[in-house]
C-alpha cells in the first residue's frame, strides 16, 4: 500500500472512530444540555433518589467483593490447570453475558424464590432473596461476574508461571503463592474485572427487576419515574445517576493507576 | 549428597530418562547441553516443580523423590531470576525467611548479612525491574540462599549477563563454592563449565552420557555428541603470567587489555594472548588449530613442542593424531597429511600452534 492510500485508509478509519465516539457521547450529553438549572440539587435532595443511588453502588459493591473470593481463585484455576471439559467450563462463565437479562432473572427468582430449598434456607437464616437486597446483589453479580472471571483468568494467564515455582522453592505454601505472588502480579487486570464488575452490576436492570422491584435501585427508580411520568423527570435522576457512575469509575481508575506507579 | 538414580520424565514428545548421577558435598558440578537436551526439566524435577515419573533422589541420604517442594532443601536460581516484580529487593530476598518462625530482627539481620555477601546492599530498597542484569542475578542468588538450602541449582546463570558482569558472577560463584556450598549448575557454554566445574556431566537427549572431570571429559569425549558439543580436546589447567618476564616473554599491561602472555601447564609453557590478569586458568586449543611436522616449523607459530605420537584415530571431522609432548596433545590432520607425513604411532613430529590459537579462560 503507497503511503497516500495508507493516510486515506487512515482518515477513513478516523472518520469512522469519530461516529462511534459521537454516537456513545452524544446521548449522554444530550442528557446534561438539557437539565434546567438547579435540577441535579434538587434531585439529589429526594430521599427516594439518593436512598436507590446507595442501594444501588453499595448492592453492586457488595456483590463484587463476595463474589471476588469465589471468582479470583477459580480464575487461578482456569489459568494455570489443565482438566477435562476445560472448555466447556470457560463456556458456562460466559453463560450469563449471552443469555437474556430478564431471562436471567426469572432463571434467579425460581432458584432463590422462598418456594425453592435455597430460598427457604436462606429465609430461615433471615436472608431474603425475592424482593430483598440479597436478591438484587445475586442478580447483579449473575450478569457481572464472567467480566470479573475473564479479566482475572487472563490476568493469571499472564503471570510468568516461574514467579510462582520460585516462591514455592523458597518454602512458601500454594496459599501463601497465591495471595502474596499471583494475586499481586496480576493486580492490573483483577483490579480492572472488579471496576468493570461493580460497573456492570450497577447498570444492571433486567434481571434486578423479576427478582426484586423494592427496594428499588436507580436503573428501576429510572425506569418507573419515565414510564409513569415521562423523560423531563427521569432525565434530572438519569443525569445524576451517571455523573456519580462516572466519579467512582474515574476514581477507582486514578487509584488503580497510582498503585501501579508505586508498585513500579 | 545428592544422588540421582534413573530419573525419568515425560512431556509431549521430549523424554528425560534414566539420569543417573552423584553430587558431593562441596562439589561445583556442571551440567552440560544444548538447548532442549532436558537440562531445565532436571532441575524443575530435582526441587520437585515436576513430578519424576521414574527414578530416585536422595540428598544427604534421604529419598525426597515426593517430597513437598517447600521441603526439598534445594535451591533454585532461574535463568531469568524470577524476581517478584512487585517487591522490593530487600522484601524478595527475605520472602523465603518468612514463617519460618523468625523475628522480624532477625530477618532483617539475615538480609543485611547475605546483601553484604552477595555485594547488593545499596539495592535493598530498589524494585527489581530497575537492576542491571547482573545486579538481579546476585538478588536471586542472596533469595536462594536466605533459606539455608543444602544444594544450590543455577540454571544458565550467567547466560543473560554482559562480560563484566559474568566475570563478577563468576567470582561470586566460586566464593560460595569455597564455603563448601554444594553447587548444581547447567549451562550450553563450554566456557563456563570449564572456568566452574570441578565435575561435570553432559547431557543429550534426556540423558546424561557422560560425568567425570572437565579435563577427562574434553580429553576423552565418551561419545561423539560431546566431541562434536564441546569442541575443544586440548585442555590445560595451570598459570598466566602476564607480567614482563626475562627473555622478553610476557608483556605487562593493565588487565582487561589484551596483550601477550605466558601461560605455563607443568612441563608446557605456552605463548598466548590474553586480557586477564596474572593467575590460575585454563587454556583451550581446538585440535583442528595444532599443525603437526615432521621437521621443526618455520612459520609464525609461537608455539612448538616436539613429542611422540600415541594414537591415531579416525573419526568423521578427519584424523586424529594424539602425541605425548609432557603432556597430551591432539591434532586433527587429514587422512592425506597422514599417509604424506607418514604419520605413525612412535614416530617423532613437531606440533605446533599460534599464540592466538590459544583460549584463555580464568578459574
Amino acid at each position: 500500500m503507497s503511503p497516500g492510500r495508507t493516510g486515506t485508509a487512515h482518515l477513513v478509519f478516523m472518520a469512522f472512530g469519530g461516529l462511534l465516539l459521537l454516537f456513545i457521547i452524544a446521548p449522554l450529553a444530550g442528557i446534561f444540555i438539557n437539565l434546567a438549572p438547579g435540577d441535579l440539587l434538587r434531585t439529589a435532595r429526594e430521599d427516594e433518589v439518593s436512598a436507590s443511588i446507595w442501594l444501588t453502588l453499595a448492592a453492586s459493591m457488595g456483590a463484587t467483593v463476595v463474589f471476588a473470593v469465589l471468582a479470583i481463585p477459580f480464575a487461578w484455576i482456569l489459568a494455570r490447570r489443565e482438566f477435562r471439559f476445560k472448555q466447556l467450563v470457560n463456556g458456562i462463565v460466559d453463560l450469563p453475558i449471552v443469555i437474556p437479562h430478564s431471562a436471567a432473572g426469572i432463571a434467579l427468582i425460581g432458584v432463590l424464590s422462598p418456594d425453592s430449598p435455597v430460598g427457604a434456607a436462606a429465609e430461615r437464616i433471615g436472608i431474603r432473596f425475592a424482593g430483598g437486597v440479597a436478591g438484587i446483589m445475586a442478580a447483579m453479580a449473575f450478569v457481572s461476574v464472567p467480566f470479573l472471571v475473564n479479566a482475572a483468568r487472563d490476568g493469571f494467564a499472564a503471570v510468568p508461571v516461574q514467579l510462582e515455582k520460585a516462591a514455592l522453592n523458597l518454602g512458601a505454601s500454594p496459599l501463601r503463592v497465591f495471595l502474596t505472588i499471583s494475586v499481586p502480579a496480576a493486580r492490573r487486570s483483577i483490579l480492572s474485572g472488579l471496576v468493570l464488575m461493580w460497573a456492570r452490576g450497577m447498570s444492571e436492570f433486567g434481571a434486578v427487576i423479576v427478582i426484586a422491584y423494592h427496594p428499588m435501585i436507580t436503573p428501576v427508580l429510572l425506569y418507573e419515574r419515565f414510564g409513569a411520568f415521562g423523560l423531563r423527570y427521569a432525565r434530572p435522576v438519569t443525569a445524576l445517576f451517571i455523573a456519580i457512575c462516572l466519579l467512582f469509575f474515574f476514581a477507582l481508575r486514578v487509584l488503580a493507576g497510582r498503585r501501579r506507579d508505586a508498585q513500579g | 549428597m545428592l544422588r540421582v538414580e534413573g530419573l525419568g520424565k515425560r512431556l509431549g514428545d521430549f523424554e528425560m530418562e534414566g539420569v543417573t548421577f552423584e553430587v558431593a558435598e562441596g562439589e561445583y558440578f556442571v551440567l552440560l547441553g544444548a538447548s532442549g537436551t532436558g537440562k531445565t526439566v532436571l532441575l524443575e524435577t530435582l526441587t520437585g516443580m515436576m513430578a519424576a515419573d521414574s527414578g530416585k533422589i536422595f540428598l544427604g541420604g534421604r529419598e525426597i523423590t515426593r517430597e513437598r517442594i517447600q521441603r526439598r532443601g534445594l535451591g533454585l536460581v532461574f535463568q531469568n531470576q524470577a524476581l517478584f516484580p512487585h517487591m522490593t529487593v530487600g522484601k524478595n530476598v527475605a520472602y523465603g525467611l518468612y514463617g519460618r518462625g523468625l523475628g522480624r530482627d532477625r530477618i532483617r539481620e539475615r538480609v543485611r548479612e547475605l546483601a553484604e555477601e552477595m555485594e547488593i546492599g545499596a539495592l535493598l530498597g530498589r524494585m527489581p525491574g530497575t537492576l542491571s542484569g547482573g545486579e538481579a542475578q546476585r538478588v536471586a542468588l542472596a533469595r536462594a540462599l536466605a533459606t539455608g538450602p543444602s544444594c544450590l541449582l543455577l540454571d544458565e546463570p550467567l547466560s543473560s549477563l554482559d562480560t563484566g558482569a559474568r566475570s563478577r558472577m563468576r567470582a561470586l560463584l566460586r566464593k560460595l563454592n569455597r564455603k563448601r556450598m554444594t553447587v548444581i549448575h547447567v549451562t550450553h557454554d563450554y566456557e563456563e563449565a570449564i572456568s566452574l566445574g570441578t565435575r561435570m556431566g553432559i547431557m543429550e537427549g534426556g540423558r546424561v552420557v557422560q560425568v567425570d572431570s572437565p579435563e577427562r571429559i574434553f580429553m576423552y569425549p565418551r561419545s561423539e555428541f560431546v566431541a562434536r558439543f564441546t569442541g575443544i580436546r586440548n585442555f590445560f589447567r595451570g598459570r598466566i603470567r602476564r607480567e614482563g618476564a626475562a627473555g622478553g616473554a610476557g608483556t605487562s599491561g593493565a588487565a582487561g587489555e589484551v596483550v601477550e602472555a605466558i601461560f605455563e601447564s607443568g612441563p608446557m609453557v605456552f605463548h598466548v594472548t590474553t586480557d586477564l590478569a596474572s593467575g590460575p586458568g585454563t587454556a583451550v586449543i581446538r585440535s583442528e588449530d595444532v599443525t603437526i611436522s615432521a621437521l621443526p616449523p618455520q612459520s609464525s607459530a609461537r608455539n612448538v613442542f616436539e613429542g611422540t605420537i600415541i594414537d591415531i584415530c579416525r573419526s568423521r571431522p578427519g584424523t586424529e593424531i594424539v602425541i605425548d609432548a609432557g603432556r597430551e596433545l591432539a591434532a586433527l590432520v587429514t587422512p592425506d597429511s597422514v599417509e604424506r607425513l607418514g604419520l605413525a604411532v612412535g614416530a617423532r613430529v613437531y606440533a605446533s600452534m599460534k599464540a592466538t590459537a590459544i583460549q584463555v579462560l580464568e578459574e
